[in-house]
């Protein structure tokens, strides 16, 4: 399965959403998912793919299509400087 | 400081404990002796010496909760939510929407979140895994009750748990009582949950030696105040009671169970598990000068009584101090000989059946009674319910680490302001 239909599932298993809602241009606003189930949607991706997703990266990535890309990149090695550097400039998912 | 202040009254009883999932059968169970104490099923016990717990059987999460929301909610969480919404359909409270900032929850607990904590460094430790979920906060922390019946029922007034291990309710419900009765609020859900029967959970309470065994006869392990008695039962549960500013409660025409006249809070600031007869005695002496009765205006006492051969002998020690001679004519029972030991659940699970047994004229007995101890002989009114008008009554609860909260309740006058 490719990294987009494994997201797509990952996204529908995990906010229990009917199948055939999550879409490559969904955004997590339009799917309801708050930074709460942010966080859990990545800790899901995390665990599927074995990897680990740098917490500025993972502030980066607010829709289907931003988490299928900076995991893609990460899957394949690359540099993802200029994904940390665009995160910076942003908010912390979560507050506490 | 003045005692003056605003009468609270009690108008909503919700329950869910091994002897009932609700306040009904909870109590119908109570008065006709029947244990909640069985094998334990929620995990093999095989390795313990204690395989028996009062668990609530039969119980499946998503017959209370979708899918989604179950994510986000422990166990003990879950329990508080459906009791709360037992005490909020028996209260028939409809909050207005100006009244919501006097609106508030709290909640105790002793364990908090054990059984997502618990399974989370199973997978750390064991397993190896090398990041916990994301909603283990949530889940785990001791005011996730509070917090998730606030937003249930859009509670925005004072809301928060305490943690005084087996008092955690009863100072919940004190603290309730008090905030609403000096000003701070008008309407508070208040109580306790807890469900601690894990591995780690009997493992730990195993070691202390407090544990009643029969492994072969659960029903009748938990025997408090008989002479054969063995210790506790582990139990889980949840017990929400919905406390009200009288005027509030007489102005929407609602069914009053009881008035919440007094509490007593005492440490007893000498051992971390032993318990004094001091400490104790001062809280029921608080709890009655703070209702202004007298000790033989009371007639009934639910107890602590653990079943613990300590627990009941300090207990006994504790009602001859402060009753003297009414000691011996004040009925007094444990249900925790049927419910079990629901630790920071257990004051809210007892003070629904005090509440109970005064509305009703009927006293729970203490279970499996088979002979008396020459050291606890007052009037524990072994294995038969007993019918009988009480117009007050206390709710002793008495903690691991000398912390203690006795809650005293009364029938309310009619005639009275």
């Amino acid at each position: 399965m490719d990294v987009e239909s494994k997201v797509i599932e990952i996204v529908t298993r995990e906010q229990h959403l009917p199948p055939g809602t999550v879409k490559r241009n969904s955004t997590f606003t339009e799917l309801g998912i708050d930074s709460l189930d942010g966080v859990n949607i990545l800790f899901a991706v995390e665990e599927e793919f074995k990897i680990d997703i740098p917490d500025a990266v993972a502030q980066n990535m607010k829709s289907v299509a931003q988490v299928v890309d900076g995991l893609t990149r990460v899957l394949e090695g690359k540099d993802i400087s200029d994904l940390v550097a665009i995160a910076k400039s942003g908010s912390p998912a979560a507050s506490h | 400081m003045s005692q003056d202040g605003r009468k609270v009254v009690i108008t909503g009883l919700g329950v869910f404990a091994s002897t009932g999932k609700d306040r009904e059968s909870f109590f119908d169970n109570l008065v006709n002796g029947r244990s909640g104490v069985r094998r334990i099923s929620l995990f093999d016990p095989s390795p313990l010496s204690v395989q028996i717990a009062a668990e609530v059987p039969d119980y499946n999460p998503t017959d209370y909760f979708p899918a989604k929301r179950l994510d986000l909610l422990d166990r003990f969480t879950q329990f508080a939510l459906i009791a709360a919404r037992e005490t909020m359909e028996s209260s028939g409270l409809e909050v207005r929407e100006e009244e919501r900032p006097r609106f508030g929850v709290v909640v105790g607990s002793g364990m908090g979140g054990v059984q997502t904590f618990d399974s989370g460094c199973y997978s750390l430790y064991a397993r190896g895994a090398t990041r916990l979920h994301p909603f283990t906060i949530p889940k785990v922390m001791h005011n996730a009750p509070a917090s998730q019946i606030s937003m249930e029922y859009n509670a925005q007034g004072p809301s928060f748990s305490t943690s005084t291990a087996c008092s955690s309710s009863g100072h919940a419900i004190g603290e309730a009582l008090h905030l609403i009765k000096y000003g701070q609020a008008d309407m508070i859900l208040a109580g306790g949950s807890d469900t601690p029967i894990t591995m780690s959970m009997m493992r730990s309470w195993e070691s202390v030696r407090v544990l009643a065994t029969g492994n072969g006869n659960p029903a009748s392990a938990c025997r408090p105040f008989s002479a054969d008695r063995e210790g506790f039962v582990m139990g889980e549960g949840a017990g929400i009671l919905l406390l009200e500013e009288y005027g509030h409660a007489r102005a929407r025409g609602a069914k009053i169970f009881a008035e919440i006249c007094g509490v007593g809070m005492t440490s007893d600031a000498t051992h971390i598990t032993q318990p004094s007869v001091d400490g104790p005695a001062r809280a029921i002496r608080l709890a009655l000068e703070e209702a202004r009765m007298r000790p033989d205006e009371v007639d009934y006492i639910n107890a602590h009584g653990t079943g613990t051969p300590l627990n009941d002998l300090t207990e006994t020690e504790v009602v001859k101090r402060v009753f003297g001679e009414h000691a011996r004519h004040v009925p007094i029972s444990s249900t925790k000989s049927m419910h079990g030991h629901a630790m920071g659940a257990t004051g809210g699970i007892e003070l629904v059946a005090t509440v109970m047994a005064l509305e009703r004229g009927i006293i729970p007995p203490t279970a499996n009674f088979t002979r008396p101890d020459p050291q606890c002989d007052l009037d524990y009114v072994p294995n038969q319910a007993r019918e009988k008008p009480v117009s007050a009554a206390i709710s002793n609860s008495f903690a691991f680490g000398g912390l203690n909260a006795v809650l005293m309740v009364r029938r309310l006058k009619a005639d009275s302001d």
